[in-house]
């Protein structure tokens, strides 16, 4: 026995009472609080994420209902413009960021072959600082009214330009709640990612070597990267605003010589990679899916890591496109649309590459596959209406129109939640060992694919005949009333697709068939161990001799190993 | 053509502490820079006295202080492989009390320029940068004291394993950052914006 773990006054528990308390909602709680374990923090990351994802869906409904038809009260202003604060805060740091980060914590440590991440309590630290975090933000519309009866959730969008943010203009605590949220929200991302980082590069098992890691992880040690170098703009921004208002600082106060332009620079700065780190994972999850069930390895391995890389190094200079607007010189607008068009070329390359995978394979069309397809179409949509924006004196007539709204929410909805989806159905035989239900699912697929785009291709049109985004209402006969309404008539599909993907969760879980350890027939080292893995996640550390582990286990007259 | 795949021979990882600690510092790094570029694009641009040639003077003696203590710190490192406890000890008090002198110094700069100068965050642009770069580095000097404090506490209590090398390596490379810090912001702050 270890002589530094030794305590005299240890007794054996009564065998009488172990696990008495077992499955109990203490004890569920309890395991919950203490659990340092990555699967374990990543599911919860996942559960909470997807939380709040419902409530901020049903924010985004008020907005669309409010809209529907021209000069409705069903909303006044002041709530409209909580709500799409509340709407695109919640959306971009409760949902997007936890989600990806429950990817990565539950699988990189599997898919790399190590028992957990580098640091598991530091693991555990960021998930509960996340956690508080959108706690507090949700908090403001109890809080931040305080003493002066002031507004109550924030309401300076989810880019807070300045000088919405000053005393004069945000007065209670609103802005504050948001401040503290998202500084806090930030340092919980720094750990985790720094984690990620940490775990990637240390923790391989013997064999995987970088050339041999799963694009997944590669994709996820390159986002990893962006967040530890765009997330402290962030927390320098909101170190900046609490010292405006509260210690009269002038960094964004233009009349004491400050600049509201700074804020902007100094947002977008984390901002546009911000738009990376929730995209990569995406490319990440469509990275693993596309290939397992179009029966090939992925086209061109070399390449997307390339092409991953270049995307997260053009995005930390490309922010300045969110403001084309602001006045800049023509040589900042040329360079700015410039570095951003050239986003595109790895983009495609990506593109193309995940078709090459499919061209001459043996597609299955199960419904990760599905989610993913939808992703390519929607995706390459979203990239058509970037690089339209990219273009500095098309963007000028565009920008804060309805347009970008559609754009983004291609990138965001059609873009990532749909991999996020194919990411949820494809794991979760292996994480809960139990197979999702393909017709539930199926429904989910066709009933949200045709929400979303009636939802969101009308609002290109509105934007084109020049509707503003974040106007609380609209006059009748200006052309808009009809692309509004189609589009809030989609809330209805969407809703009912994620009904139904909710409903699958856990029908699935009670009554689905077992899963078995590897149901879709694939390479990654996640499959090799048990549905639901246990907590030490492998009996013996694998070994890798090639970027399909698994394949080589499997046919081991003819491995990869011998090709590569 | 053999069967059997080759052997992995060996199977070596970077140490998990240094890639973490390098992250930290990146992550830190990134932070940094945008107070700097904060201050760098309000230079000049103040509406009202003081400005930074007015009431800025170079501060020499922290300045040696905080560099020296980034040699004292590995002479402290490089007694603790010897296996000499004592000068390990010493030097590791010395790098301890060249930080605190810095520090002070920072404080009583700070004190004779908010009531002799009349210079506040809330003064102008440039009170509002000053204090919050050099503000941001100060409080990282407060951790890197801190840390330092507390080894030095727990290695005379003979609570520092002898195993733990790496941890007090990781202190001093957040320590040498501190410094590298320290040479970018007196830099900017003391000799570039004096003389504009």
């Amino acid at each position: 026995m270890n002589p530094d773990t030794y305590d005299p006054n240890f007794r054996m528990p009564d065998p009488e009472r172990i696990g008495e308390e077992r499955g109990s909602l203490t004890r569920i709680i309890q395991e919950m609080v203490f659990t340092v374990d990555h699967k374990k923090l990543g599911l919860m990351y996942i559960a909470s994420g997807l939380l709040f994802f419902v409530v901020a869906g049903v924010m985004a409904t008020f907005i669309r209902l409010q809209l529907a038809v021209p000069r409705n009260d069903f909303l006044d202003p002041d709530t409209f413009n909580r709500l799409f604060t509340m709407h695109g805060t919640a959306m971009v740091f409760l949902v997007g960021m936890p989600i990806i980060f429950g990817f990565a914590n539950y699988l990189v440590p599997l898919m790399i072959g190590a028992r957990d991440m580098a640091f598991p309590r530091m693991n555990a630290f960021g998930f509960w600082v996340f956690f508080f975090s959108g706690l507090l933000l949700y908090f403001s519309y109890l809080g931040a009214p305080g003493l002066y009866a002031a507004g109550s959730a924030p309401d300076v969008g989810w880019f807070a330009y300045s000088p919405l943010t000053a005393k004069a203009f945000s007065r209670g605590h609103s802005t504050d709640y948001w401040t503290l949220s998202l500084l806090m929200g930030g340092i919980g991302s720094i750990a985790t990612s720094i984690n990620i980082i940490v775990t990637v590069v240390c923790m391989r098992c013997k064999g995987m070597i970088l050339g041999r890691m799963p694009l997944f992880v590669w994709l996820f040690l390159v986002v990893a990267f962006l967040v530890i170098i765009a997330m402290p703009p962030l927390s320098a921004c909101q170190i900046m605003l609490i010292l405006d208002r509260y210690f009269g600082a002038h960094f964004f106060d233009t009349q004491a010589g400050g600049s509201a332009v700074l804020w902007q620079h100094f947002f977008w700065i984390f901002g546009h990679p911000e738009v990376y780190i929730l995209i990569l994972p995406g490319f990440a999850i469509a990275s693993e899916v596309i290939p397992v069930f179009s029966r090939k390895p992925i086209f061109g391995y070399p390449v997307m890591v390339a092409a991953s890389v270049m995307i997260a190094f053009i995005s930390l200079g490309v922010w300045a496109h969110h403001m084309f607007s602001v006045g800049m010189t023509s040589v900042g607008n040329t360079f700015f649309a410039i570095s951003t068009l050239l986003v595109a070329i790895p983009t495609g390359i990506k593109i193309f590459n995940w078709i090459g995978t499919m061209y001459g394979g043996k597609l299955r069309f199960e419904l990760p596959m599905l989610f993913c397809l939808g992703f390519l179409f929607q995706f390459l949509i979203a990239g058509l209406t970037g690089v339209m924006l990219a273009i500095a004196p098309f963007d000028w007539q565009l920008t804060d129109s309805y347009f970008v709204v559609a754009h983004f929410h291609y990138v965001l909805i059609g873009g990532l939640l749909y991999t996020i989806f194919a990411g949820i159905y494809y794991w979760y035989p292996k994480a809960l060992g139990k197979m999702p239900d393909f017709k539930l699912g199926l429904w989910h697929f066709i009933l949200f694919t045709v929400g979303f785009h009636i939802t969101f291709f009308p609002q290109h049109i509105s934007g084109f005949l020049g509707m503003p985004r974040r106007i609380y209402t609209y006059d009748a006969g200006r052309g808009w009333d009809l692309y509004n309404l189609i589009s809030t008539i989609g809330v209805v599909f969407q809703a009912a697709g994620i009904l139904f993907f909710v409903f699958n969760l856990i029908y699935s879980y009670v009554k689905g068939k077992k899963a078995g350890d590897d149901p879709w027939d694939a390479w990654s080292l996640e499959w090799a161990t048990t549905s639901p893995p246990p907590s030490y996640n492998f009996e013996t550390l694998p070994e890798v001799r090639s970027r399909r582990p698994l394949w080589d286990l499997k046919h081991p007259d003819d491995p990869d190993w011998k090709y590569e | 053509m053999s069967t059997a795949p080759e052997e992995i021979a060996e199977w070596k990882m970077p140490s998990t502490r240094k890639v973490a600690v390098i992250s930290l510092i990146l992550t830190e790094s990134a932070l940094f820079t945008i107070f700097l570029v904060a201050y760098l694009f309000y230079m000049g641009k103040s509406l009202n006295p003081p400005y930074p040639s007015q009431v800025l003077e170079f501060p020499l003696l922290a300045t040696i202080a905080l560099l020296s203590s980034s040699v004292t710190i590995v002479f402290s490192e490089k007694a603790l492989h010897r296996g000499n406890k004592g000068a390990f000890h010493i030097w590791w008090a010395v790098t301890i009390a060249l930080g605190a002198y810095f520090l002070w110094f920072t404080g009583m700069e700070w004190k004779h320029l908010i009531f002799h100068d009349n210079l506040t965050l809330a003064t102008n642009v440039f009170g509002t940068t000053f204090y919050s770069l050099v503000g941001l580095h100060a409080s990282h000097v407060i951790i890197g004291l801190v840390l330092l404090t507390m080894v030095l506490i727990l290695s005379l209590l003979g609570k520092v394993p002898a195993d733990h090398t790496e941890h007090l390596e990781m202190i001093s490379w957040y320590w040498h950052f501190v410094d590298a810090i320290w040479i970018v912001v007196v830099t900017v702050v003391y000799i570039i914006s004096t003389r504009t």
